[in-house]
């Protein structure tokens, strides 16, 4: 994969939102730092996952992609073109190519447009795209190719399911014929049976187009159905990064091992002869995380080095050598290998 | 409390019996069948999961059975809830608020919305012992203090006067949980106690529910839309579907060989952890609108095992047997092919 040009490169991203106090005279007391020193790389036609628990800062990076927040600093490089300090034109054609699907089907649409007008919208904005005579035909095609009767085009949101609901979302991400989608949650809010539906139309599209996909999830199985790569946050960092089989397979970070050994197994026999790690406590808050590596307080392997020195997304030294899934990028002093999915 | 109500166990009474339970509320498009002909137990120390997805009435039934079900425009149309043989639907509604609360506790979805706002949780702890027990404010509050550090809510004694936004998700459950279980009822009823909360904190909430449950040797109702949360304390599952238990089976037997059409398409829907698949299954189709439940099996236009007979006769709940005809034990399947289902 290191052949290829990356088309999307996200390199030291940090949002701070700021915390202040006063009323007429306003002055910072803190920052929450959702999103500190992130850095990845997307490539043509993959789908690079990203996981973690609430508040670790995988929307926020979600919506730095998208442009809808300025970082704090750091570079998001489109074709080695950064986006994040474009603005008026220049915006609105890189946006065209990064579009969006977002969480819950119920809120991300207008209950009083038409799915026609919906799906249609982005032509508005980009009227180069399909000229005006065009365009309910092109939403007639949208609506066949994510599954959904054409006919409906004249009905309203509620007037569909959830399911077929992210359906017209993911329509209207597709309008303009963008070459990466940030999905942030788009099943989360669906049904188990409907789930499994809406991740199948997505794997059929990203062939179809050669679309790239960040797909942001807390499911860690979906995840790695969906993902070839998967990146782990944790309290606004990437704890670890590699492949959805060096993930998975070989994690090497203790928040990883959690992370995986706490996901809820329906098979008794995978349950039975797997190991449990619970964590203790709840996440720090942002606005004040731990010092030095952040998972610290919740780690059972946590020294005193591990709160003096941040450790850094690397490849861990002594798996340089190693052949095979343990040498990924592990931000974790004391990286090791435990398999905990297989036991 | 009463004494009358505290009637020791009858041998041979279930603790909590749902009988054929019939609900429907009414709509514009006409009356929306949510549960029809609901039936299931649980003994004290007895842990049931009903398993369904959204729209299923697997928390309507909760909700009859607690008595908070809005009516209208929900109507009980048939049905008994049975607590230690006692009909709880004749009840008037003095006698039913003795037993909500006391006997009967519920742990909702969302602990944020489920709390008031504006009062402190040792507030809310303490109004289960001064409404129900007739305690005063200061041994109330005590009382409290000694429920969180229960639910091991760290520093509990300070935390007392801190109000449900100071909590964090966890925290705010526990909190949830050491409500219901003040007053040390017969039968809790967890509506999706986790699905709100994070992987990490979900088996620390998880785990904390089991432990109480066998301390206090309660009868417990999980409901929930995920099989891998309830798998590991559950002793007998009830899958829902469109207002019916179409499954009754033990945990492992679920998930080893499941005996309806619909459990096999969910389960198989489900991407695994351990290896990466290919194409998921995907059941087809979506759940039926409640107003206009398709007839016959309601599961017919989903269905890849759909013959006539489906469209035309409802199946009863009958037992599922062994291959040879010999009983398996606790396994019930409303599909007219349970046999070609689980045996292949």
């Amino acid at each position: 994969m290191a052949d290829r040009e990356p088309i999307l490169e996200v390199a030291n991203l940090v949002k701070h939102f700021p915390l202040t106090q006063g009323i007429l005279f306003k002055r910072q007391i803190g920052a929450v730092k959702a999103v500190d020193d992130v850095s990845f790389e997307l490539y043509q036609g993959e789908t690079l996952g990203i996981v973690g628990e609430s508040g670790c800062g995988k929307s926020t990076v979600a919506k730095l992609l998208m442009n809808l927040e300025q970082p704090t600093s750091g570079t998001i490089k489109y074709k080695g073109e950064d986006i994040s300090k474009l603005s008026g034109r220049a915006l609105r054609a890189v946006r065209r190519n990064i579009q969006m699907v977002f969480q819950d089907p119920y809120t991300s649409l207008n209950p009083r447009m038409t799915v026609g007008d919906i799906i249609g919208e982005p032509f508005e904005i980009h009227p180069d795209v399909a000229p005006k005579g065009d365009r309910r035909k092109k939403v007639r095609e949208l609506l066949d190719v994510v599954g959904l009767n054409p006919e409906y085009i004249n009905r309203y949101p509620h007037q569909f399911s959830g399911g077929q609901r992210q359906r017209i979302g993911i329509a209207r991400g597709l309008a303009l014929n963008p070459e990466i989608i940030i999905c942030d949650e788009p099943v989360s809010a669906l049904d188990v049976s409907v789930q499994a539906q809406v991740i199948n139309l997505m794997e059929r599209l990203q062939d179809e187009f050669d679309l790239s996909y960040v797909f942001i999830a807390h499911d860690l199985s979906i995840v790695r159905h969906i993902s070839d790569r998967v990146g782990v946050m944790y309290l606004g960092k990437l704890a670890e990064l590699g492949t959805d089989g060096e993930i998975y397979d070989h994690p090497t970070h203790p928040y990883t091992q959690a992370l995986l050994s706490a996901v809820p197994q329906p098979d008794p026999e995978v349950r039975e002869s797997r190991e449990r790690i619970i964590l203790t406590g709840d996440v720090p808050s942002p606005a004040n995380p731990p010092s030095g590596c952040r998972f610290r307080t919740r780690c059972w392997k946590a020294e005193d080095r591990c709160a003096q020195e941040v450790p850094v997304l690397a490849i861990p030294e002594r798996f340089a050598k190693d052949k095979g899934g343990v040498a990924h990028p592990s931000a974790c002093h004391f990286a090791e290998e435990r398999d905990v999915v297989h036991a | 409390m009463s004494i009358e109500m505290t009637k020791a166990e009858v041998p041979g009474v279930p603790l909590l019996e749902v009988r054929d339970l019939h609900v429907e509320f009414h709509t514009r498009d006409g009356a929306a069948k949510a549960v029809n002909g609901v039936s299931y137990t649980v003994d004290a120390g007895e842990t049931l999961a009903v398993l369904g997805e959204s729209g299923s009435g697997k928390s309507v039934t909760a909700q009859t059975i607690m008595g908070i079900l809005d009516m209208p425009p929900g109507r009980i149309t048939g049905g008994e809830i049975l607590f230690r043989g006692e009909d709880m639907l004749k009840m008037s509604e003095e006698e039913r608020q003795r037993i909500r609360g006391d006997k009967i506790a519920m742990i909702f979805q969302d602990a944020l919305s489920a709390l008031n706002p504006v009062l402190s949780v040792g507030y809310q702890l303490g109004e289960m012992f001064r409404v129900h027990r007739g305690m005063s404010r200061k041994d109330a509050k005590a009382k409290a203090v000694e429920l969180m550090d229960r639910v091991r809510i760290p520093a509990a004694k300070e935390r007392v006067n801190d109000y449900p936004h100071q909590f964090s998700g966890g925290m705010r459950q526990r909190i949830m949980i050491a409500m219901a279980l003040a007053l040390e009822p017969d039968v809790i009823i967890a509506d999706e106690p986790t699905t709100a909360l994070d992987v990490t904190v979900q088996a620390q909430v998880m785990d904390l529910l089991a432990e109480l449950q066998r301390d206090f040797e309660m009868g417990l109702i999980l409901i929930t839309h995920d099989l891998g949360v309830v798998a590991d304390v559950a002793d007998k599952i009830a899958v829902m579907y469109a207002g019916r238990i179409v499954e009754n089976a033990p945990v492992h037997e679920l998930y080893k060989r499941p005996a309806h059409p619909y459990t096999k398409g969910l389960l198989e829907s489900i991407p695994r952890l351990d290896h990466k698949g290919k194409e998921l299954y995907a059941i087809q189709g979506l759940p039926p609108s409640l107003t206009a439940i398709p007839q016959g099996c309601a599961f017919n236009p989903r269905c890849p095992m759909a013959q006539d007979v489906c469209f035309t006769d409802t199946p009863p709940l009958a037992e599922v047997l062994e291959q040879d005809g010999g009983p398996i034990g606790g396994r019930a399947s409303a599909c007219h092919f349970w046999k070609e289902t689980i045996h292949g």
